[in-house]
């Protein structure tokens, strides 16, 4: 799903003009054609063939007897310390995201507006490199930065020899460092597309009325950069909320989220349905949030234009 | 995942392995081409080369491998190719399983000479019974219980694990058949089936000051221990003797009052198998404290039921040292358990995590 929206973004050729006799339609739909049915077979059917495995009473892999339930969906309720979680990892989720809004929209504004040519190419290289790197080397190697003794305390004493550990591993700040780490490139580079497009003049023009930075920033870059910030938001809110090997390396006793909760389902206890039904109600909340927000947004886009 | 981690090893280990110094035998009893298939872990002792090749100049039989990944998938192999092995390995979580639907035959101790050594704990373990009969010949084993940093006092309980001295200084394994384990032997009950899961989770929802961290990976654990991360953890003894012998860790394994966590895989023959004589003779060569002294000293191996081969072994050798024959007495070892009763127990553990984390 995040895979699409950039591809969308870019463009798709609708509009190529059909000079060889070909009706526009007919190329369109020859174009679109094979990404849909990627889409179709990729991501449809395995989450199909999940929502039917959550009303099963047992992973069909074995000899016991299906038998269609509800009782999974009713986790929430039957263990109501699974409710606690949802809201701890709904926070995180919320943190890491808004960490990320900030972080990575002053990053791309830098980029954006300070830099020109090969310096913004290679900035932008610079932030794509630790992409290239796998997400598990990239986890471990914060738990030599944050543990007591680790690089972070080394730094602290070698200028302040008597003072204390300052090391977090194993607390959620860690738990979010970790994900807005792994996520952070992808809020750069919609906020970046998206300040990119602004044009030059209408900051000119602020200016030479006599706007102050904060009010070129708050009445201009950041409405005008919404649509690239909501799908940063989106691209990061959905995976963080999954997560499941940050929380776990990181989080010790602390890193119990929804995601290590599905993720034990699926790989030491075995039940997949219990693990689909909760994957399927965390999508629901998930949906209603973006349903709420999505109303919001577009309520104050609708006022500004 | 355990049996996964614990063969792995092994298996890496065993990729080193290396030829062994002849050993005389005594009179060669060659009898025309004998072929026979073992169905094990891949890198699980059965298939060391040097031990096939004495094997075979000693009895003329030549051993053949097929492996399987999972507990589940040797079952279906013995179901649905009937006739193709001769020994099989089998947990003996599953060996009442596999008995019950009639894979496995009742071992012929007269074929397994060898079988005078076996510690009589496990020999005649429960695990291993059907219908009055025993149907494996218990091969090698292992313990989970506490490892502790050398140099502090050594735990009489699973109750250190709640101790204040041990404020934030505590690991346990991430799994909830050993954490439901834990909690059952603290509170007196059958880890197996406790009938109180409550009191078990309160045992448990006890060590919320103490955990540090819940560790997955014997890598994970071996690097937060030389960070000093924790001083007292579950662990396993297998992987306390690699710890300490290859990675120089300062850490004691002790089993408490109330008796580690035990696991014991056995060697079966299958119903169909082709060859049972032979197999026989190969489970004997196996449990042979000559080809386990071998295995134990160059390439790695858990304990072996052997209290023979286990006494072969240099007194000072870690292996040796780690599985005390005395903890056998006090060992539980895991059985089978129900799909309701495993439900039960990882939902337990979860809301045992969910309580560490609030």
């Amino acid at each position: 799903m995040p895979a699409d929206i950039p591809v969308a973004s870019t463009g798709t050729p609708s509009g190529v003009p059909a000079r060889r006799g070909i009706p526009g339609s007919v190329a369109t739909i020859a174009l679109l054609l094979p990404s849909y049915a990627w889409l179709l077979l990729a991501v449809f059917l395995p989450l199909c063939t999940m929502f039917v495995f959550s009303f099963m009473n047992a992973t069909p892999m074995g000899k016991t007897p299906i038998v269609f339930t509800l009782k999974h969906y009713q986790a929430f309720y039957t263990q109501p310390y699974l409710v606690k979680i949802a809201w701890d990892s709904l926070l995180m989720g919320f943190w890491a995201t808004l960490s990320c809004a900030i972080l990575g929209f002053f990053a791309a504004l830098a980029l954006a507006r300070a830099t020109t040519g090969r310096v913004r190419e290679t900035l932008l290289i610079l932030i794509l490199l630790p992409f290239w790197t796998n997400g598990l080397v990239r986890v471990f190697s914060w738990t030599m930065v944050l543990r007591e003794g680790g690089f972070l305390d080394m730094l602290l004493h070698s200028v302040l020899p008597d003072a204390g550990s300052i090391g977090f591993l194993y607390t959620r700040p860690a738990i979010v460092l970790g994900l807005v780490h792994g996520y952070l490139p992808y809020m750069i580079l919609t906020c970046y597309i998206a300040l990119v497009t602004i044009d030059d003049s209408i900051l000119e023009a602020a200016e030479s009325l006599g706007a102050r930075w904060w009010t070129i920033l708050g009445k201009i870059l950041v409405p005008l950069a919404l649509p690239g910030l909501t799908t940063g938001a989106v691209l990061t809110f959905v995976p963080v909320i999954g997560a499941f090997m940050e929380p776990r390396i990181l989080g010790g006793r602390v890193g119990v989220t929804m995601g290590t909760v599905i993720e034990d389902q699926f790989t030491q206890a075995f039940n997949w349905p219990l693990g689909a039904a909760l994957s399927f109600t965390m999508l629901a909340v998930v949906l209603a949030i973006f349903a709420t927000f999505s109303g919001v947004l577009r309520r104050n886009s609708g006022a500004a234009a | 995942m355990i049996k996964t981690t614990r063969r792995q090893t092994l298996g890496l280990m065993g990729a080193g392995a290396l030829a062994a110094s002849p050993l005389s035998f005594g009179a060669s009893t060659a009898r025309a081409a004998t072929k026979i298939t073992v169905l094990n872990w891949q890198g699980y002792g059965t298939d060391e080369k040097w031990a096939l090749e004495k094997f075979k100049a000693k009895t003329g039989i030549e051993v053949v491998h097929d492996y399987f990944s999972s507990e589940p998938e040797m079952l279906t192999k013995l179901r649905t190719n009937p006739g193709a092995y001769d020994v099989v390995l089998i947990n003996s979580a599953r060996t009442q399983q596999a008995a019950n639907e009639g894979l496995i035959v009742p071992v012929d101790f007269a074929g397994v000479p060898n079988s005078a050594n076996l510690s009589p704990e496990l020999k005649d373990h429960a695990n291993l019974k059907f219908g009055g009969k025993t149907f494996g010949v218990a091969w090698v084993w292992g313990i989970t219980s506490l490892a502790i940093r050398e140099g502090d006092k050594k735990p009489e309980s699973y109750a250190a694990l709640a101790d204040p001295a041990f404020k934030g200084k505590v690991a346990l394994f991430d799994d909830a058949v050993t954490g439901v384990a834990i909690g059952a032997l603290l509170s007196g009950q059958d880890m197996n089936n406790p009938s109180d899961l409550k009191a078990v989770g309160d045992k448990l929802k006890g060590f919320k000051d103490n955990v540090k961290l819940l560790w997955s990976s014997e890598d994970q654990w071996n690097k937060s221990f030389a960070a000093k991360e924790f001083d007292l953890s579950v662990y396993w003894s297998g992987a306390a003797v690699r710890s300490k012998r290859n990675s120089k860790l300062p850490v004691e394994f002790v089993v408490p009052k109330e008796g580690g966590i035990g696991w014991l895989d056995n060697l079966c023959v299958p119903a169909s198998a082709p060859n049972a004589k032979a197999a026989l003779d190969f489970i004997n060569y196996m449990i042979d404290p000559d080809f386990y002294f071998e295995w134990a000293t160059k390439v790695g191996a858990p304990a072996s039921a052997s209290a023979a081969a286990m006494e072969k072994l240099p007194a000072d050798d870690l292996n040796r040292v780690i599985h005390k024959q005395a903890y056998l007495k006090t060992m539980t070892i895991q059985s089978a358990l129900p799909d309701d009763r495993r439900e039960a127990f990882n939902n337990l553990w979860q809301e045992v995590k969910a309580s560490y984390a609030g």
